[in-house]
């Protein structure tokens, strides 16, 4: 194994060596870095190449500088000597900081894009593989290869031109006229009345209730202005909270085992006594405080879970716990909507909250949760961009995945010695198929430090495809090389986890040591 | 990638074949004595979505070809893509479903009177140009490098496969903007800066090929990896083949699947490239048109005159859905595992819902799943 492990290491740096080599020189012969004085009138146009020359240092041929180059990057490999040396960029700025702030907006820009579409796209990819050669089947795969087709450009002027513009003008004055809300209304009930399985009387009686209920809140929305003024309010929560707690226990533990149940309950209703006792300290939240929040908020979870026990507390404790969890992000979800007019009437904001470009508003002040709305409404959209396009090849995978575990012996094995469906898939089926999904999760990881080029680019995010891509356009090899060393390197180190994580998981695949 | 026995597998799946008839699936008759590359074309004809991709495509490429003609012959449509005329209708789409009409300019024209239809059509044929290129190039090296290092092994693979994940890590991005550099320069004299300024799409198609074979080779290698132990290898290199001949004629034959289906979707995924890089201004430079160059010319317009936005990025999602779907069905024409499944006649023949998930061979066929595997790991 650690034969195996430094094998890997010592290739990784070797081809590192080269393709940085490589790298550099490509760089260096993509263009004239001078181009731009040579067709100016500027009298002290000498002086300026002169200067840009010296910083460059374009005297020495470009094979040598890659040699200096190496030499100032060799002394981070010292730990903790902080004499870290990238070079410097065009304009003088060391490429340490700049990559440190280019790696914060990547970071903010890519994980939640990420997280969502794995989760959504896993959970797409199930629900199909078990409804194989439905019409949600259909409509789910046409859907991925129509995003697997999209040009996330294309996807991303649209989504400005309507997620923005249009959607800021309707918030000027929200109305939602009657025969839109019955539209509305009815799409959705014809989306749920493909979701939900079952005979023909049971998916009508479905879509004919998901449309009543949507097109009602419609108009309510409507009518008490909403969405000038949003929120959830408790009795939403406690609604809401009593839904997910028979969602969680149908899923974690069956809604046969009632201890399970009741944990889950007991739950919510801490949750809502909760959500009026923590609103005043809400009112003065910091980002470690929510942290801390979430963790206290699992534990009572679990201790529910555990003094209400059964014959498997372990079931009783996730169910509680889980549960806890969602309605902790509820109350969360709450507190944030309450902002929202203060948010809105900002200054800086001035009545238009959705943004096109950016990473924040600048010179925004605020508390916590007007900062946070802040961010959210700079980052719907490049995620909802980059959602669309990753969602597809997720869903997929995790769709062959499922279809040929469900096709194996132990499934029928299970079938056959009397499992429940639910646990037949939920426990052998399913964690055994996250398995090869686990690593194509681990190589998107590795690669998602890279940044999304064109994604930031569209919405002028300054990350590291931002650093990247104008470091080509203005011919500077330092930043190029910066952004490559990062992306190379977490790329090689997480396909190794990939390997290391799949033989872990999945005894029969050894590593060659 | 260890399969003891397929011919076993075979012959237990076409043991399971005949007992499973019923229940909807549909057993391909491979008693009747189809060539593999009937049997083939069979179930790829029988996939619906398939072919409406391929006619799709079939449309967009004889459209895009004659309309403003290629290569000095001239098109049938009354405007080039560099001709100005006078606006019609301040340039919005002359075009209508009903009464179903073609008009002056069917798709509109920009700013200063170019014809969309004419510019798009350009576009189209630059995209499919530059996705055939890639497809052949790619598929070329990708079959020649997985197969010297997969059937060879030893010094050659590790030199190879090193070589190959040089290129993996190396931005596709940075080629391409050295490239546009190159071609950028017609005053150099160079022979390779000469070809490149005047057939501009067709270099950036050579280079993008040249580094889009990396994921194919390393399937290639692990088709060959399997391939090599089979027994008919043996057999072959008993009876005193060539190495060339075992790997074109014996092993090559049995990994044409693979191939075919991930070239398919290779040249699908360079497609959206072409028009990301032309998009970032590193593709094809104006005066030429690609798709992607349509799109970040005139999106600042997109209040004004949006027609010139929604019809090239039409034409670029219709022609990459129709190569996904024609992929999607090789790829199903090829699984040896996959049965023509019919839901009706499932429900007809009175099956349980549990007919559909009965598997329909013993094991899975190891070289399959390794295909399904890494080719995600290539994309």
């Amino acid at each position: 194994m650690v034969t195996y492990i430094v094998r890997r290491l010592v290739t990784a740096a070797l081809i590192l060596l080269g393709a940085s080599f490589l790298v550099y020189l490509l760089t260096a012969a993509s263009g004239d870095p001078l181009a731009e004085f040579r067709a100016s009138s500027q009298p002290n146009k000498q002086q300026l190449m002169d200067s840009r020359s010296a910083l460059l240092d374009l005297d020495t041929p470009a094979p040598l500088r890659y040699f200096k180059w190496l030499g100032g990057a060799a002394k981070c490999l010292v730990p903790f000597a902080g004499s870290c040396d990238l070079g410097k960029n065009i304009a003088g700025q060391p490429i340490t900081d700049a990559l440190g702030h280019a790696l914060v907006q990547t970071l903010t820009l890519v994980t939640g894009a990420a997280v969502l579409a794995i989760l959504v796209g896993i959970t797409l990819g199930i629900i199909t593989a078990l409804r194989q050669y439905s019409t949600l089947d259909y409509g789910v795969t046409f859907m991925a290869f129509l995003f697997f087709s999209l040009p996330i450009f294309w996807v991303a002027v649209l989504l400005k031109e309507f997620g923005a513009i249009g959607f800021n003008d309707f918030l000027r004055n929200p109305q939602i006229p009657l025969p839109l809300a019955i539209g509305i209304g009815v799409v959705f009930g014809l989306v749920a009345m493909v979701v939900a399985g079952g005979d023909t009387k049971r998916r009508v009686l479905t879509g004919g209730i998901v449309f009543a209920v949507v097109t009602a809140v419609l108009i309510y929305f409507s009518v008490t202005q909403w969405f000038k003024t949003p929120g959830l309010g408790p009795v939403v929560i406690a609604i809401a909270g009593v839904g997910l707690a028979f969602a969680v226990t149908l899923l974690t533990a069956g809604l046969r085992n009632r201890k399970a149940l009741q944990s889950a309950l007991i739950a919510v209703c801490v949750g809502v006594v909760a959500y009026f006792l923590i609103q005043p300290l809400l009112n003065q939240a910091t980002f470690l405080m929510i942290v801390l929040l979430a963790v206290a908020t699992v534990l009572v979870g679990m201790a529910i879970g555990y003094l209400v026990g059964g014959y498997d507390r372990g079931q009783s404790m996730r169910a509680a716990a889980i549960t806890s969890v969602l309605l902790g992000f509820l109350v969360l979800l709450d507190r944030f909507m309450q902002a929202w007019p203060a948010y809105f009437n900002n200054g800086r904001v001035r009545g238009r909250p959705i943004a096109t470009i950016g990473a924040g508003t600048p010179n925004i002040e605020g508390d916590f949760w007007v900062l946070g709305l802040d961010s959210f409404t700079h980052l719907i959209l490049p995620t909802t961009a980059l959602i669309l396009i990753s969602l597809a090849g997720y869903t997929r995978f995790t769709r062959a995945s499922m279809l040929e575990i469900m096709n194996m012996d132990y499934i029928r094995t299970a079938r056959a010695k009397g499992v429940s469906e639910r646990t037949v898939v939920m426990r052998h089926a399913f964690r055994n198929a996250l398995i090869p999904v686990a690593t194509i999760v681990a190589f998107d990881i590795g690669g998602l430090i890279g940044g999304a080029v064109i994604t930031e680019t569209v919405f002028s995010v300054r990350g590291m495809g931002f650093l990247f891509l104008d470091g080509i356009l203005h011919v500077d090899p330092n930043p190029v090389m910066g952004v490559f060393i990062c992306v190379a390197i977490t790329a090689m180190v997480f396909n190794l986890i990939a390997d290391l994580a799949y033989s872990a998981l999945d005894p029969r695949v050894r590593v060659k040591a | 990638m260890s399969q003891p026995s397929q011919q076993d597998e075979i012959v237990a799946e076409q043991a399971s074949l005949k007992q499973q008839a019923a229940a909807g699936i549909e057993p391909v008759i491979e008693a009747k004595g189809l060539s593999q590359g009937q049997i083939v074309r069979k179930r790829f004809l029988g996939h619906s979505g398939a072919i409406v991709g391929l006619i799709v495509f079939a449309i967009i490429f004889i459209m895009a070809f004659t309309a403003v003609g290629y290569a000095g012959i001239p098109g049938w449509w009354r405007y080039g893509h560099e001709d100005v005329s006078p606006l019609v209708n301040d340039g919005a789409p002359t075009a209508s479903l009903w009464p179903l009409a073609w008009g002056e300019h069917p798709f509109g024209q920009d700013r200063i009177g170019r014809d969309l239809f004419a510019m798009t059509m350009r576009g189209a044929q630059q995209s499919i140009t530059i996705m055939l290129v890639i497809g052949l190039i790619a598929g070329l090296i990708g079959v020649v490098v997985g197969a010297l290092s997969g059937y060879f092994r030893g010094w050659m693979e590790a030199i190879l496969m090193r070589l190959t994940d040089v290129i993996i890590i190396v931005p596709a991005l940075l080629l391409a903007a050295v490239m546009a550099q190159f071609a950028g320069r017609r005053d150099e004299g160079s022979w390779f800066a000469t070809f490149a300024s005047s057939n501009g799409v067709l270099a950036l198609g050579i280079f993008l090929g040249l580094i889009s074979w990396v994921g194919l080779a390393r399937l290639m290698r692990g088709e060959f990896l399997s391939l090599r132990e089979r027994e008919f290898v043996d057999a072959a290199r008993i009876s005193g083949a060539s190495n060339a001949r075992i790997i074109f004629k014996h092993i090559l034959p049995n990994a044409v699947g693979v191939l075919i289906v991930n070239v398919t979707l290779t040249m699908s995924a360079a497609i959206l490239t072409e028009t990301a890089l032309s998009y970032l201004g590193v593709g094809v430079k104006s005066p030429d048109t690609s798709l992607g160059l349509l799109i970040s010319q005139n999106q600042e317009a997109f209040a004004t005159r949006p027609w010139l936005f929604w019809f090239p990025g039409l034409f670029i999602v219709l022609i990459c859905l129709s190569i996904n779907f024609i992929g999607d069905g090789l790829r199903d024409a090829f699984d040896p595992r996959q049965k023509k499944f019919n839901a009706k006649k499932a429900r007809a023949a009175g099956g349980s819902p549990a007919a559909e998930k009965t598997p329909v061979t013993a094991i899975d066929g190891g070289t399959v799943g390794g295909n399904a595997a890494g080719e995600h790991r290539g994309a």
